[in-house]
Protein backbone atom coordinates (compact mmCIF):
# COMPACT_ATOMS: atom_id res chain seq x y z
CA UNK A 1 0.00 0.00 0.00
CA UNK A 2 1.42 3.64 -0.87
CA UNK A 3 1.12 6.39 1.41
CA UNK A 4 -1.54 7.84 -0.81
CA UNK A 5 -3.99 4.90 -0.36
CA UNK A 6 -2.57 4.40 3.50
CA UNK A 7 -3.60 8.27 4.23
CA UNK A 8 -7.23 7.78 2.12
CA UNK A 9 -7.56 4.37 4.74
CA UNK A 10 -6.45 6.22 7.72
CA UNK A 11 -8.85 9.28 6.64
CA UNK A 12 -11.97 6.60 6.20
CA UNK A 13 -11.29 5.12 9.45
CA UNK A 14 -11.15 8.30 11.41
CA UNK A 15 -14.24 9.06 9.45
CA UNK A 16 -16.01 6.07 11.19
CA UNK A 17 -14.53 5.96 14.27
CA UNK A 18 -15.65 9.68 14.93
CA UNK A 19 -19.17 8.65 13.62
CA UNK A 20 -19.82 6.13 16.20
CA UNK A 21 -18.87 8.52 19.09
CA UNK A 22 -21.07 11.17 17.21
CA UNK A 23 -23.47 8.47 17.48
CA UNK A 24 -23.16 7.78 20.53
CA UNK A 25 -22.70 11.30 22.12
CA UNK A 26 -25.96 12.41 20.57
CA UNK A 27 -27.76 9.69 22.82
CA UNK A 28 -28.42 12.51 25.09
CA UNK A 29 -28.99 16.33 24.45
CA UNK A 30 -26.08 18.10 22.29
CA UNK A 31 -24.77 21.19 22.73
CA UNK A 32 -26.70 23.88 20.31
CA UNK A 33 -23.87 26.49 20.57
CA UNK A 34 -20.93 26.08 21.07
CA UNK A 35 -17.92 29.08 21.21
CA UNK A 36 -14.36 28.97 21.13
CA UNK A 37 -11.66 31.37 21.75
CA UNK A 38 -8.53 30.46 20.01
CA UNK A 39 -5.76 31.15 22.15
CA UNK A 40 -2.06 29.59 21.73
CA UNK A 41 -1.10 30.51 18.34
CA UNK A 42 1.66 32.33 18.93
CA UNK A 43 3.18 30.10 22.20
CA UNK A 44 3.18 27.62 19.37
CA UNK A 45 5.14 29.05 17.37
CA UNK A 46 7.86 29.58 19.38
CA UNK A 47 8.09 26.05 20.99
CA UNK A 48 8.31 24.95 17.49
CA UNK A 49 10.37 27.42 16.08
CA UNK A 50 8.45 28.30 13.29
CA UNK A 51 8.56 31.85 11.50
CA UNK A 52 6.12 34.60 13.16
CA UNK A 53 2.55 34.29 11.86
CA UNK A 54 2.85 30.33 11.00
CA UNK A 55 1.42 29.72 14.01
CA UNK A 56 -1.52 31.73 12.68
CA UNK A 57 -1.78 29.78 9.79
CA UNK A 58 -1.63 26.59 11.77
CA UNK A 59 -4.45 27.19 13.86
CA UNK A 60 -6.56 28.06 10.91
CA UNK A 61 -6.42 24.51 9.99
CA UNK A 62 -6.89 23.68 13.37
CA UNK A 63 -10.29 25.93 13.56
CA UNK A 64 -11.32 24.53 10.27
CA UNK A 65 -11.06 20.66 11.73
CA UNK A 66 -13.24 22.06 14.45
CA UNK A 67 -16.25 23.31 12.47
CA UNK A 68 -16.05 19.84 10.68
CA UNK A 69 -16.71 17.84 13.84
CA UNK A 70 -18.64 20.32 15.21
CA UNK A 71 -21.46 20.36 11.78
CA UNK A 72 -21.21 16.65 11.66
CA UNK A 73 -22.35 16.31 15.20
CA UNK A 74 -24.79 18.86 14.21
CA UNK A 75 -23.92 21.61 16.25
CA UNK A 76 -25.95 24.72 15.02
CA UNK A 77 -24.32 27.41 15.94
CA UNK A 78 -20.08 28.00 16.32
CA UNK A 79 -18.49 31.17 17.18
CA UNK A 80 -15.04 31.78 17.19
CA UNK A 81 -12.96 34.48 18.47
CA UNK A 82 -10.86 35.70 15.79
CA UNK A 83 -9.24 39.30 16.52
CA UNK A 84 -10.22 41.17 19.62
CA UNK A 85 -10.06 44.96 19.43
CA UNK A 86 -7.22 44.99 22.02
CA UNK A 87 -4.92 43.01 19.67
CA UNK A 88 -4.92 46.30 17.84
CA UNK A 89 -2.90 47.05 20.52
CA UNK A 90 0.02 44.33 18.84
CA UNK A 91 3.01 45.45 16.53
CA UNK A 92 1.53 47.29 13.33
CA UNK A 93 3.28 44.33 11.62
CA UNK A 94 1.95 41.64 13.37
CA UNK A 95 -1.50 43.29 12.83
CA UNK A 96 -1.37 44.02 9.25
CA UNK A 97 -0.35 40.23 8.88
CA UNK A 98 -3.34 38.84 10.71
CA UNK A 99 -5.50 40.83 9.01
CA UNK A 100 -4.18 39.38 5.21
CA UNK A 101 -4.32 36.40 6.43
CA UNK A 102 -7.65 37.00 7.37
CA UNK A 103 -8.68 38.48 4.23
CA UNK A 104 -7.50 35.67 2.28
CA UNK A 105 -8.90 33.30 4.56
CA UNK A 106 -12.66 34.56 4.09
CA UNK A 107 -12.53 34.80 0.29
CA UNK A 108 -11.83 31.35 0.34
CA UNK A 109 -14.60 30.89 2.24
CA UNK A 110 -16.70 32.14 -0.27
CA UNK A 111 -15.32 29.62 -2.53
CA UNK A 112 -17.71 26.81 -3.91
CA UNK A 113 -15.99 23.68 -2.07
CA UNK A 114 -15.14 25.68 0.99
CA UNK A 115 -16.29 23.88 4.01
CA UNK A 116 -18.73 26.58 4.30
CA UNK A 117 -20.95 25.43 1.73
CA UNK A 118 -20.41 21.99 2.15
CA UNK A 119 -22.18 22.12 5.23
CA UNK A 120 -24.74 24.54 4.44
CA UNK A 121 -23.15 27.38 6.99
CA UNK A 122 -24.40 30.99 6.84
CA UNK A 123 -21.57 33.28 7.48
CA UNK A 124 -22.00 36.26 10.03
CA UNK A 125 -19.09 38.71 11.01
CA UNK A 126 -19.63 39.53 14.58
CA UNK A 127 -17.69 42.76 16.21
CA UNK A 128 -17.20 46.45 15.66
CA UNK A 129 -16.26 46.45 11.89
CA UNK A 130 -15.65 49.79 10.97
CA UNK A 131 -12.35 49.27 12.77
CA UNK A 132 -11.20 47.27 10.08
CA UNK A 133 -9.23 48.16 6.77
CA UNK A 134 -11.50 48.59 3.97
CA UNK A 135 -10.36 45.48 2.36
CA UNK A 136 -11.23 42.90 5.14
CA UNK A 137 -14.24 45.04 5.61
CA UNK A 138 -15.61 44.37 2.01
CA UNK A 139 -14.51 40.70 1.96
CA UNK A 140 -16.29 39.85 5.05
CA UNK A 141 -19.22 41.77 3.65
CA UNK A 142 -19.07 39.95 0.36
CA UNK A 143 -18.81 36.34 2.66
CA UNK A 144 -22.19 37.51 4.26
CA UNK A 145 -23.92 38.21 1.58
CA UNK A 146 -23.10 35.09 -0.52
CA UNK A 147 -23.75 32.96 2.25
CA UNK A 148 -27.13 34.57 3.51
CA UNK A 149 -28.64 31.78 1.76
CA UNK A 150 -27.29 28.61 3.70
CA UNK A 151 -29.93 27.87 6.48
CA UNK A 152 -28.21 24.09 8.03
CA UNK A 153 -25.46 25.84 10.34
CA UNK A 154 -24.10 29.07 11.29
CA UNK A 155 -20.53 30.49 11.83
CA UNK A 156 -20.11 33.81 13.41
CA UNK A 157 -16.84 35.12 13.73
CA UNK A 158 -16.34 37.85 16.67
CA UNK A 159 -13.58 40.20 14.57
CA UNK A 160 -12.65 43.66 16.06
CA UNK A 161 -14.87 42.78 19.11
CA UNK A 162 -14.71 43.13 22.79
CA UNK A 163 -18.01 42.34 24.92
CA UNK A 164 -17.83 45.68 26.41
CA UNK A 165 -17.72 47.31 23.00
CA UNK A 166 -20.51 45.29 22.11
CA UNK A 167 -22.85 46.20 25.40
CA UNK A 168 -22.42 50.08 24.74
CA UNK A 169 -22.63 49.35 20.95
CA UNK A 170 -26.08 47.79 22.11
CA UNK A 171 -26.88 50.66 24.67
CA UNK A 172 -26.12 53.44 22.16
CA UNK A 173 -28.92 51.52 19.19
CA UNK A 174 -31.26 50.77 21.89
CA UNK A 175 -31.65 55.06 23.03
CA UNK A 176 -31.19 55.72 19.32
CA UNK A 177 -34.28 53.75 18.72
CA UNK A 178 -35.77 54.49 21.37
CA UNK A 179 -35.23 58.53 20.61
CA UNK A 180 -36.93 57.60 16.79
CA UNK A 181 -39.95 56.36 18.45
CA UNK A 182 -40.65 59.19 21.06
CA UNK A 183 -39.60 61.91 18.55
CA UNK A 184 -42.28 60.23 15.87
CA UNK A 185 -44.85 59.79 18.36
CA UNK A 186 -44.03 63.72 19.19
CA UNK A 187 -44.58 62.93 22.99
CA UNK A 188 -41.77 63.39 25.38
CA UNK A 189 -43.76 62.17 28.06
CA UNK A 190 -42.81 58.34 28.53
CA UNK A 191 -42.42 56.03 31.31
CA UNK A 192 -39.15 56.96 33.20
CA UNK A 193 -36.80 53.79 32.15
CA UNK A 194 -38.04 53.28 28.77
CA UNK A 195 -34.87 50.89 27.60
CA UNK A 196 -35.22 47.44 29.18
CA UNK A 197 -33.01 44.37 29.38
CA UNK A 198 -35.06 43.02 26.12
CA UNK A 199 -34.45 46.15 24.10
CA UNK A 200 -30.48 46.19 25.00
CA UNK A 201 -30.25 41.97 23.63
CA UNK A 202 -32.38 42.32 20.37
CA UNK A 203 -29.53 45.12 19.27
CA UNK A 204 -26.46 42.76 20.17
CA UNK A 205 -24.46 41.92 17.67
CA UNK A 206 -24.79 38.65 18.96
CA UNK A 207 -28.55 38.74 18.78
CA UNK A 208 -28.70 36.60 15.69
CA UNK A 209 -27.53 33.46 17.91
CA UNK A 210 -28.73 31.73 21.03
CA UNK A 211 -26.49 32.05 24.13
CA UNK A 212 -23.17 29.80 23.39
CA UNK A 213 -23.74 26.01 25.75
CA UNK A 214 -20.10 25.88 26.14
CA UNK A 215 -16.96 28.10 25.50
CA UNK A 216 -13.88 26.54 25.17
CA UNK A 217 -10.61 28.33 25.61
CA UNK A 218 -7.12 26.76 25.03
CA UNK A 219 -3.92 27.09 26.31
CA UNK A 220 -5.45 26.20 30.01
CA UNK A 221 -6.02 30.00 30.81
CA UNK A 222 -9.13 30.72 32.94
CA UNK A 223 -9.99 34.33 31.85
CA UNK A 224 -12.61 35.26 28.69
CA UNK A 225 -10.63 37.92 27.69
CA UNK A 226 -13.63 40.39 27.06
CA UNK A 227 -15.60 37.67 25.23
CA UNK A 228 -19.18 36.93 25.57
CA UNK A 229 -19.45 38.35 29.07
CA UNK A 230 -23.06 39.10 28.58
CA UNK A 231 -24.36 35.97 27.01
CA UNK A 232 -22.42 33.09 29.04
CA UNK A 233 -24.31 33.56 32.09
CA UNK A 234 -25.61 29.70 32.02
CA UNK A 235 -22.67 28.52 29.82
CA UNK A 236 -20.40 25.82 30.64
CA UNK A 237 -16.34 27.22 30.59
CA UNK A 238 -14.07 25.02 29.48
CA UNK A 239 -9.82 25.85 29.87
CA UNK A 240 -7.82 22.53 28.10
CA UNK A 241 -4.14 23.52 28.64
CA UNK A 242 -3.68 22.46 25.08
CA UNK A 243 -2.45 25.08 22.49
CA UNK A 244 -5.21 26.21 20.03
CA UNK A 245 -3.39 24.67 16.71
CA UNK A 246 -3.10 21.44 19.02
CA UNK A 247 -6.72 21.03 19.55
CA UNK A 248 -8.29 17.97 18.68
CA UNK A 249 -11.24 15.16 18.28
CA UNK A 250 -10.84 14.71 22.04
CA UNK A 251 -10.77 17.85 23.96
CA UNK A 252 -14.44 17.87 22.35
CA UNK A 253 -15.98 15.24 22.91
CA UNK A 254 -14.26 16.03 26.68
CA UNK A 255 -16.46 19.26 26.42
CA UNK A 256 -19.37 17.86 25.16
CA UNK A 257 -19.19 14.95 28.02
CA UNK A 258 -18.33 17.72 30.53
CA UNK A 259 -21.97 19.49 28.74
CA UNK A 260 -23.73 16.59 29.42
CA UNK A 261 -23.10 15.52 32.68
CA UNK A 262 -23.87 19.13 34.12
CA UNK A 263 -26.78 19.16 31.37
CA UNK A 264 -30.22 19.55 34.67
CA UNK A 265 -28.18 21.78 36.54
CA UNK A 266 -27.54 24.04 33.65
CA UNK A 267 -30.80 23.41 32.71
CA UNK A 268 -32.30 24.80 35.68
CA UNK A 269 -29.91 27.63 35.55
CA UNK A 270 -31.65 28.79 32.57
CA UNK A 271 -34.89 28.54 33.79
CA UNK A 272 -34.43 30.74 36.83
CA UNK B 1 -29.96 -10.85 23.24
CA UNK B 2 -32.42 -7.92 23.75
CA UNK B 3 -33.59 -9.03 26.79
CA UNK B 4 -29.44 -9.20 27.99
CA UNK B 5 -28.97 -5.82 26.52
CA UNK B 6 -32.45 -4.30 28.73
CA UNK B 7 -30.61 -6.20 32.08
CA UNK B 8 -27.26 -4.57 31.63
CA UNK B 9 -28.70 -1.21 31.32
CA UNK B 10 -30.57 -1.51 34.13
CA UNK B 11 -27.81 -2.52 36.39
CA UNK B 12 -25.54 0.19 35.02
CA UNK B 13 -28.47 2.69 35.55
CA UNK B 14 -28.89 0.94 39.19
CA UNK B 15 -25.16 1.62 39.69
CA UNK B 16 -25.00 5.21 38.75
CA UNK B 17 -28.14 5.80 40.89
CA UNK B 18 -25.84 4.31 44.20
CA UNK B 19 -22.96 6.48 43.17
CA UNK B 20 -24.79 9.08 42.72
CA UNK B 21 -26.82 9.39 46.04
CA UNK B 22 -24.28 7.81 47.83
CA UNK B 23 -21.57 10.80 46.66
CA UNK B 24 -24.22 13.37 46.84
CA UNK B 25 -23.49 14.71 44.21
CA UNK B 26 -25.39 17.89 44.80
CA UNK B 27 -28.13 16.24 43.30
CA UNK B 28 -29.65 14.73 46.42
CA UNK B 29 -33.00 12.93 45.95
CA UNK B 30 -33.44 9.87 43.94
CA UNK B 31 -36.03 11.54 41.63
CA UNK B 32 -33.59 14.19 41.11
CA UNK B 33 -31.37 11.70 39.95
CA UNK B 34 -33.47 9.98 37.74
CA UNK B 35 -35.11 13.08 36.25
CA UNK B 36 -31.45 14.57 35.73
CA UNK B 37 -31.00 10.85 33.63
CA UNK B 38 -34.62 11.26 32.05
CA UNK B 39 -34.19 14.66 30.98
CA UNK B 40 -30.68 13.94 28.93
CA UNK B 41 -31.95 10.91 27.19
CA UNK B 42 -34.02 12.74 24.63
CA UNK B 43 -31.95 13.19 21.66
CA UNK B 44 -31.61 11.89 18.10
CA UNK B 45 -30.12 8.45 19.03
CA UNK B 46 -32.54 5.52 20.61
CA UNK B 47 -30.64 2.53 19.67
CA UNK B 48 -30.16 0.61 22.27
CA UNK B 49 -26.99 -0.16 21.64
CA UNK B 50 -25.65 3.19 21.86
CA UNK B 51 -27.92 3.73 25.17
CA UNK B 52 -25.85 1.18 26.63
CA UNK B 53 -22.43 2.73 25.26
CA UNK B 54 -23.99 6.09 26.01
CA UNK B 55 -24.12 5.10 29.86
CA UNK B 56 -20.83 3.07 29.97
CA UNK B 57 -19.05 6.41 29.01
CA UNK B 58 -21.18 8.04 31.45
CA UNK B 59 -20.13 6.17 34.05
CA UNK B 60 -16.42 5.46 33.38
CA UNK B 61 -16.36 10.09 33.08
CA UNK B 62 -18.17 9.82 36.73
CA UNK B 63 -15.33 7.37 38.29
CA UNK B 64 -12.68 9.41 36.42
CA UNK B 65 -14.24 12.75 38.40
CA UNK B 66 -14.93 10.60 41.83
CA UNK B 67 -10.91 9.69 41.56
CA UNK B 68 -9.97 13.19 40.64
CA UNK B 69 -11.88 14.52 44.03
CA UNK B 70 -10.46 12.08 46.23
CA UNK B 71 -7.04 13.03 44.83
CA UNK B 72 -7.51 16.42 45.55
CA UNK B 73 -8.95 15.83 48.88
CA UNK B 74 -5.44 13.97 49.62
CA UNK B 75 -3.64 17.10 47.91
CA UNK B 76 -5.63 19.75 49.84
CA UNK B 77 -4.89 17.65 53.22
CA UNK B 78 -0.85 17.59 52.61
CA UNK B 79 -1.25 21.15 51.83
CA UNK B 80 -3.12 22.26 55.38
CA UNK B 81 -1.24 20.40 56.72
CA UNK B 82 2.68 21.39 55.97
CA UNK B 83 3.63 18.43 54.22
CA UNK B 84 3.46 20.66 50.51
CA UNK B 85 4.95 24.04 51.13
CA UNK B 86 4.74 24.94 46.97
CA UNK B 87 1.94 27.44 47.66
CA UNK B 88 3.97 29.42 50.65
CA UNK B 89 4.55 31.83 51.40
CA UNK B 90 1.38 33.52 49.38
CA UNK B 91 1.54 37.02 47.69
CA UNK B 92 -1.65 38.32 48.66
CA UNK B 93 -0.97 41.50 46.88
CA UNK B 94 -1.74 40.46 43.59
CA UNK B 95 -4.82 39.42 44.82
CA UNK B 96 -6.33 43.12 45.58
CA UNK B 97 -10.25 41.56 44.34
CA UNK B 98 -11.49 38.29 45.20
CA UNK B 99 -15.00 37.34 44.00
CA UNK B 100 -16.91 34.47 45.40
CA UNK B 101 -19.80 33.05 43.38
CA UNK B 102 -21.67 30.23 44.94
CA UNK B 103 -24.82 28.48 43.76
CA UNK B 104 -28.09 29.23 45.71
CA UNK B 105 -28.84 26.57 46.89
CA UNK B 106 -25.56 26.09 48.61
CA UNK B 107 -25.80 29.65 49.15
CA UNK B 108 -28.64 28.41 51.67
CA UNK B 109 -26.32 26.99 53.56
CA UNK B 110 -25.43 29.77 55.70
CA UNK B 111 -22.94 27.74 58.12
CA UNK B 112 -20.81 26.37 55.06
CA UNK B 113 -20.12 30.13 53.74
CA UNK B 114 -19.06 31.07 57.56
CA UNK B 115 -16.54 28.74 57.29
CA UNK B 116 -15.30 29.16 53.52
CA UNK B 117 -14.85 33.00 54.61
CA UNK B 118 -13.38 32.34 58.22
CA UNK B 119 -10.55 30.50 56.10
CA UNK B 120 -9.88 33.37 53.35
CA UNK B 121 -9.98 35.64 56.79
CA UNK B 122 -7.07 33.63 57.94
CA UNK B 123 -5.35 33.45 54.95
CA UNK B 124 -5.34 37.80 54.81
CA UNK B 125 -8.10 37.85 51.99
CA UNK B 126 -9.38 41.93 53.11
CA UNK B 127 -11.68 42.43 50.25
CA UNK B 128 -14.42 40.14 48.89
CA UNK B 129 -17.22 40.53 46.21
CA UNK B 130 -19.56 37.50 47.14
CA UNK B 131 -22.48 36.79 44.48
CA UNK B 132 -25.20 34.27 43.92
CA UNK B 133 -27.63 34.27 41.38
CA UNK B 134 -30.84 34.50 43.80
CA UNK B 135 -29.21 37.05 46.39
CA UNK B 136 -29.56 34.50 48.95
CA UNK B 137 -26.24 36.01 50.39
CA UNK B 138 -27.40 39.77 50.39
CA UNK B 139 -29.99 38.39 53.07
CA UNK B 140 -27.20 37.24 54.67
CA UNK B 141 -25.65 40.25 54.76
CA UNK B 142 -25.87 41.66 58.19
CA UNK B 143 -25.11 38.21 59.95
CA UNK B 144 -21.73 38.45 57.67
CA UNK B 145 -20.75 41.48 57.96
CA UNK B 146 -21.74 41.71 61.54
CA UNK B 147 -18.66 38.50 62.07
CA UNK B 148 -16.32 40.03 60.23
CA UNK B 149 -16.39 43.51 60.76
CA UNK B 150 -15.06 43.14 64.35
CA UNK B 151 -11.42 43.40 64.60
CA UNK B 152 -10.98 40.79 67.57
CA UNK B 153 -12.30 37.57 66.64
CA UNK B 154 -11.74 33.83 68.40
CA UNK B 155 -9.84 30.83 66.80
CA UNK B 156 -11.20 28.27 68.54
CA UNK B 157 -13.80 26.60 66.33
CA UNK B 158 -10.65 26.87 63.82
CA UNK B 159 -8.32 24.15 62.39
CA UNK B 160 -5.85 26.67 61.28
CA UNK B 161 -2.78 27.62 62.53
CA UNK B 162 -3.64 29.70 65.68
CA UNK B 163 -0.90 32.12 64.87
CA UNK B 164 -2.91 33.59 62.32
CA UNK B 165 -5.15 36.18 63.26
CA UNK B 166 -8.21 36.74 61.26
CA UNK B 167 -8.04 40.26 59.21
CA UNK B 168 -11.24 42.48 59.35
CA UNK B 169 -12.83 41.64 55.90
CA UNK B 170 -15.19 44.28 53.35
CA UNK B 171 -17.99 42.80 51.70
CA UNK B 172 -19.78 43.84 48.61
CA UNK B 173 -22.97 41.52 47.88
CA UNK B 174 -24.20 40.97 44.23
CA UNK B 175 -27.10 38.87 42.88
CA UNK B 176 -28.23 38.49 39.21
CA UNK B 177 -30.53 42.17 39.15
CA UNK B 178 -26.48 43.96 39.34
CA UNK B 179 -25.81 42.43 36.14
CA UNK B 180 -28.07 43.02 33.02
CA UNK B 181 -30.39 45.09 34.84
CA UNK B 182 -27.96 47.14 36.35
CA UNK B 183 -26.51 48.03 32.54
CA UNK B 184 -30.00 49.10 31.55
CA UNK B 185 -30.79 51.32 34.50
CA UNK B 186 -27.25 52.87 33.10
CA UNK B 187 -28.72 52.79 29.58
CA UNK B 188 -31.63 54.88 30.65
CA UNK B 189 -29.71 57.65 32.64
CA UNK B 190 -27.39 57.92 29.46
CA UNK B 191 -30.89 58.19 27.66
CA UNK B 192 -31.98 60.88 30.28
CA UNK B 193 -28.81 62.48 30.16
CA UNK B 194 -28.11 63.22 26.37
CA UNK B 195 -30.97 62.57 24.67
CA UNK B 196 -33.43 64.25 26.66
CA UNK B 197 -32.09 66.68 28.55
CA UNK B 198 -29.15 67.17 26.15
CA UNK B 199 -28.99 69.26 22.60
CA UNK B 200 -29.84 67.58 19.34
CA UNK B 201 -26.75 66.36 18.36
CA UNK B 202 -26.77 62.44 18.43
CA UNK B 203 -24.16 61.93 21.43
CA UNK B 204 -21.09 59.87 21.41
CA UNK B 205 -21.05 57.30 23.95
CA UNK B 206 -17.76 55.55 25.03
CA UNK B 207 -17.22 52.75 27.42
CA UNK B 208 -16.11 55.02 30.33
CA UNK B 209 -19.83 56.59 30.05
CA UNK B 210 -21.59 53.38 30.64
CA UNK B 211 -19.14 52.51 33.74
CA UNK B 212 -19.71 56.12 34.99
CA UNK B 213 -23.49 55.87 34.99
CA UNK B 214 -22.68 52.17 36.56
CA UNK B 215 -20.88 53.97 39.49
CA UNK B 216 -23.80 56.37 39.75
CA UNK B 217 -26.50 53.36 40.13
CA UNK B 218 -23.39 52.45 42.71
CA UNK B 219 -21.18 49.98 40.76
CA UNK B 220 -18.47 51.60 42.32
CA UNK B 221 -15.91 48.48 43.30
CA UNK B 222 -12.84 47.12 40.26
CA UNK B 223 -13.54 44.21 38.89
CA UNK B 224 -12.60 41.11 40.68
CA UNK B 225 -8.93 39.75 39.84
CA UNK B 226 -9.91 36.21 40.56
CA UNK B 227 -13.15 35.04 40.94
CA UNK B 228 -13.77 31.23 42.92
CA UNK B 229 -16.97 29.48 41.73
CA UNK B 230 -18.66 26.99 44.30
CA UNK B 231 -21.35 24.90 42.83
CA UNK B 232 -21.14 22.06 40.30
CA UNK B 233 -20.53 23.10 36.91
CA UNK B 234 -17.76 25.86 35.79
CA UNK B 235 -20.09 28.37 35.18
CA UNK B 236 -20.22 32.36 36.63
CA UNK B 237 -23.85 32.34 37.11
CA UNK B 238 -24.53 35.74 36.01
CA UNK B 239 -21.96 37.69 37.78
CA UNK B 240 -22.16 41.63 36.29
CA UNK B 241 -21.10 40.87 32.66
CA UNK B 242 -19.08 44.42 33.05
CA UNK B 243 -16.56 42.97 35.32
CA UNK B 244 -15.05 40.07 34.37
CA UNK B 245 -13.36 41.23 31.52
CA UNK B 246 -10.29 39.78 32.48
CA UNK B 247 -11.26 38.21 35.65
CA UNK B 248 -9.30 34.70 36.09
CA UNK B 249 -12.62 32.19 36.98
CA UNK B 250 -11.68 29.03 38.90
CA UNK B 251 -13.90 26.28 39.54
CA UNK B 252 -13.47 24.89 43.35
CA UNK B 253 -15.87 22.31 42.69
CA UNK B 254 -19.43 22.00 45.39
CA UNK B 255 -19.31 24.34 48.27
CA UNK B 256 -19.56 21.40 50.59
CA UNK B 257 -16.46 20.14 49.21
CA UNK B 258 -14.12 22.84 49.86
CA UNK B 259 -10.58 22.49 50.73
CA UNK B 260 -8.32 24.98 52.48
CA UNK B 261 -5.24 23.49 51.01
CA UNK B 262 -6.94 24.04 47.25
CA UNK B 263 -7.72 27.72 48.19
CA UNK B 264 -3.90 28.04 49.04
CA UNK B 265 -2.73 26.60 45.44
CA UNK B 266 -6.08 28.71 43.42
CA UNK B 267 -3.97 31.89 45.16
CA UNK B 268 -0.46 30.57 44.70
CA UNK B 269 -1.72 29.78 40.57
CA UNK B 270 -3.12 33.43 39.98
CA UNK B 271 -0.14 34.88 41.20
CA UNK B 272 2.21 33.76 38.72
CA UNK B 273 -0.51 34.38 35.68
CA UNK B 274 1.03 36.56 33.02
CA UNK B 275 -1.81 38.61 31.23
CA UNK B 276 -1.38 40.37 27.95
CA UNK B 277 -4.58 42.32 27.44
CA UNK B 278 -4.68 41.23 23.90
CA UNK B 279 -1.30 42.38 22.93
Amino acid sequence: MDIKQRTQMYTSLSSFARKCIFGILSVATLPNHIAFIMDGNRRYSKQHNLVDGEGHKVGYSSLMSMLRYCYELGVKYVTVYAFSIENFKRSPEEVQSLMDLMEEKIEGLIKEESLVNQYGVRVYFIGNLKLLNKSVRLAAARAMDATAKNSKAVLLICIAYTSTDEILHSVEESCEEKWDEIKVLNDKKHEKDIISVLDIERHMYMAVAPDPDIIIRTSGETRLSNFLLWQSSNCLLCSPSVLWPEIGFRHLVQAILGFQYNLYYLNKQKQT
Amino acid sequence: MRYNINDLLSSILAFELFLRSGYGCGRGFSEDILQDIDGKICGQNDNIVFILLWHVIHLIVRVIYLAQEVLRAIESYLVTNGFVTTYQPLNLNRVKYLGIVIDSDEARQISEVIQLLDWLSAIGVKKVCLYDREGVLKKSKEVLVERFSSAKLSNEDSKIDPIFTKTQMQFEFVSISDGKEAVAKAANLLFNKYYLDGDTEKPFFTEADLSNALKTLGVVEPDPDLLFIYGPARCHLGFPAWRIRYTEIVHMGPLKHKKYGLILKAIHKYTKVKQNYGS
